[in-house]
């Protein structure tokens, strides 16, 4: 009875990996002088992207992120099958209003800052599964607009803790294929929602640590590898903290991850030179630092074989002020060059 | 000389907010803290301890928001002497009127004339 | 972590659903966790804070005892000296804010610019900006007392409730 594409009890195990085509990146102006700036396809000016809203801003990053990753492949928008796109702001607007001018078929996604790995996981599903020629995963944040749905109007004079962290202003997107040049997706370990108490809304790197790290050990025992076998472990958003509280919970279970685990809020920002605190945050980090970056990596060669590990906090500002705790989840995809 | 001692008065009072925001939980927020000084500086002023402390530090004690919460402990005492009950309710809203119409009016004008940055 | 990675034979009493929930779940002792978290996590600067908030707030108090004093000079008697200071000072926290400086100065000053009236003011004009697009009355009037809402919602009832007290001690 079990599935054939399965391994262990929760990973995935593509039979015929999909191919990541294309990446597109599309990123705000202090992302654009941090130290990945030159990995990024687009850099924005204004976080207003010439737009009236911040809100506005992100929906055309992420449209332009989609079209210039389906351009990027030489193809047409009528070529892709669907769109898994998601967004940060309530009822995810961004990715709604961007899939109407679109015209692809949507599935709308919501794993708050995990939402670029459920779709690049899901795509990889539908594309192995024979559902889907060509997929686009992509999804976008932004610094302003997040700013004022979770926390401050942005000209409110408030300080930041050290634990807080700075949401991506950008938009990424992945186009997958059954085949073609570029590195594949090879294996899924979808995430489970862990709460460990944490209720401090500025302190997601803690409250999102537990969550990944279950996914890293769920990966590792169902497919017998461990972090020898990967050039490089990939977190999404845990920043400085989540990423030093994993590495510990790692090496709890074993797993000495001290040489090759980093984590993209990590890497995103200049956290010395660009007052971000604990590192960068939102759906937007993991993914462009991913479809840049890392794409990079991969296509030089650097990298061979990565596991990406996109960290979402579930949280609401309603459910905060309700004093519930944050939850966490995190979804592992390997990408390998073959 | 009154110049110093306002920056002293007014200093040391921030200074307290600020340590009530980084040593206690992240619970408490700006909001908290504003709320928090301004029903405390009312509280004070009623039992006669802030008066005091506007006669030495002047600006450095009515600038603070704690000063808004003096004067509206003030103006409701002065009026409750004056016209007893009904003063008890008009009182102190009379009294922080002044403030409080600034903030409205220059807070709807700058609202509409400018956008946020980010 | 339950070594549940291979299947060694059937259980010998079929768990309940709870219990294989449980079972499931990689539990973490939450207080251990929070411990965990607490020795990782960065502490607020609290000496290098509190001087940037007294010395930020301390200024703008000085300040403020500047333009009373010109206020007085000009012959104003103490008490509209200090509701004029007070005006002046909310239009200074405003117009700031609407330039986009408040929250600059505020990353640095923390409650050193929040307590003054200028801060206020910043919570006032800050939001009210914010929410212009959600239009003039559900956003600007109604987001506008967000912060400032509370300040006076508490502040009248403690001064009402002095006054009602100071009447009935009387």
């Amino acid at each position: 009875m079990s599935a054939p594409k399965r391994v262990g009890q929760h990973t995935i195990q593509f039979a015929n990996p999909p191919v990541i085509v294309a990446t597109a990146t599309v990123v705000g102006p202090k992302e654009g002088e941090g130290p990945l700036g030159n990995t990024f396809d687009m850099v924005i000016d204004d976080s207003y992207f010439g737009e009236e809203t911040w809100e506005k801003a992100e929906r055309k990053m992420l449209e332009e992120a989609v079209k210039m990753v389906i351009a990027k492949a030489q193809l047409k928008p009528q070529d892709i099958d669907y769109l898994l796109a998601g967004d940060l702001l309530n009822q995810t607007i961004s990715a709604n209003y961007a899939a109407r001018s679109l015209g692809i078929p949507f599935l709308g996604l919501y794993g708050a800052c995990s939402t670029m790995y459920e779709g690049m996981a899901l795509a990889a599903m539908l594309i192995d599964g024979g559902f889907a020629h060509h997929v686009v995963a992509a999804c976008s944040s932004h610094y302003d607009t997040a700013e004022r749905q979770y926390r401050f109007p942005t000209e409110q004079g408030v300080q930041r803790p050290p634990t807080a962290q700075w949401t991506v202003t950008g938009a990424g997107a992945v186009l997958m294929a059954p085949a073609g040049n570029g590195p594949r997706i090879t294996h899924a370990t979808i995430g489970r929602v862990l709460d460990v108490g944490i209720k401090d809304p500025n302190d997601m790197g803690s409250a999102m640590a537990p969550a990944a790290v279950d996914t890293i050990v769920r990966h590792f025992q169902d497919t017998g590898r461990g972090p020898v076998d990967y050039d490089l472990i990939i977190t999404g958003d845990l920043g400085r903290v989540g990423h030093e509280i994993a590495t510990k919970l790692l090496g709890e279970q074993k797993y000495d991850v001290s040489k090759n685990y980093s984590d993209c809020g990590i890497l995103i920002f200049d956290h010395e030179r660009q007052d971000t605190h604990a590192g960068g945050s939102g759906c937007a980090c993991s993914a462009v630092v991913f479809a840049g970056h890392l794409m990079g990596k991969l296509n030089d060669g650097t990298y061979k074989r990565i596991l990406g590990v996109g960290t979402g906090a579930l949280l609401s500002p309603t459910a905060t002020q309700q004093g519930e705790s944050i939850p966490g989840i995190g979804h592992g995809v390997v990408i390998e060059k073959l | 000389m009154s110049i110093v001692m306002a920056f002293l008065i007014g200093g040391l009072i921030c200074l307290v907010g600020q340590l009530i925001m980084d040593l206690t939980p992240y619970k408490v927020t700006p909001a908290h803290i504003l709320v928090g000084f301004v029903t405390g500086g009312a509280i004070l002023s009623a039992l006669g301890l802030y008066g005091p402390l506007v006669k030495i530090g002047g600006a450095g004690a009515t600038i603070p928001i704690s000063g808004f919460g003096h004067n509206l402990a003030q103006g409701t005492l002065e009026a409750v002497q004056a016209k007893g009950l009904l003063g008890a309710f008009s009182g102190g809203i009379t009294a922080g009127a002044a403030g409080i119409a600034a903030a409205v009016i220059f807070g709807f004008t700058m609202a509409v004339l400018f956008n946020p940055r980010g | 972590m339950a070594d549940n990675n291979k299947q060694a034979g059937p259980p010998k009493k079929p768990l309940t659903l709870a219990e294989q929930v449980k079972q499931q779940k990689q539990t973490y002792d939450q207080q251990a966790y929070q411990r965990l978290a607490d020795s990782v996590k960065p502490r607020p600067r609290v000496v290098v804070n509190a001087l940037n908030a007294f010395w930020i707030g301390g200024s703008i108090s000085a300040l403020a005892q500047v333009i009373t004093l010109v206020f007085t000079s000009a012959g104003l008697n103490t008490r509209d000296a200090a509701s004029a200071t007070v005006i002046i000072m909310v239009f200074i926290g405003a117009f700031l804010t609407g330039l986009g400086i408040y929250d600059e100065i505020g990353k640095v000053a923390g409650a050193g610019s929040i307590i003054p009236i200028t801060g206020f003011a910043n919570s006032i004009v800050a939001p009210a900006m914010e929410y212009k697009r959600e239009g003039f009355v559900f956003g600007v009037a109604a987001r506008m007392f967000n912060i400032a809402g509370p300040v006076l919602v508490y502040g009248f009832i403690v001064s009402v409730l002095i006054g009602l007290i100071a009447y009935f001690l009387k």
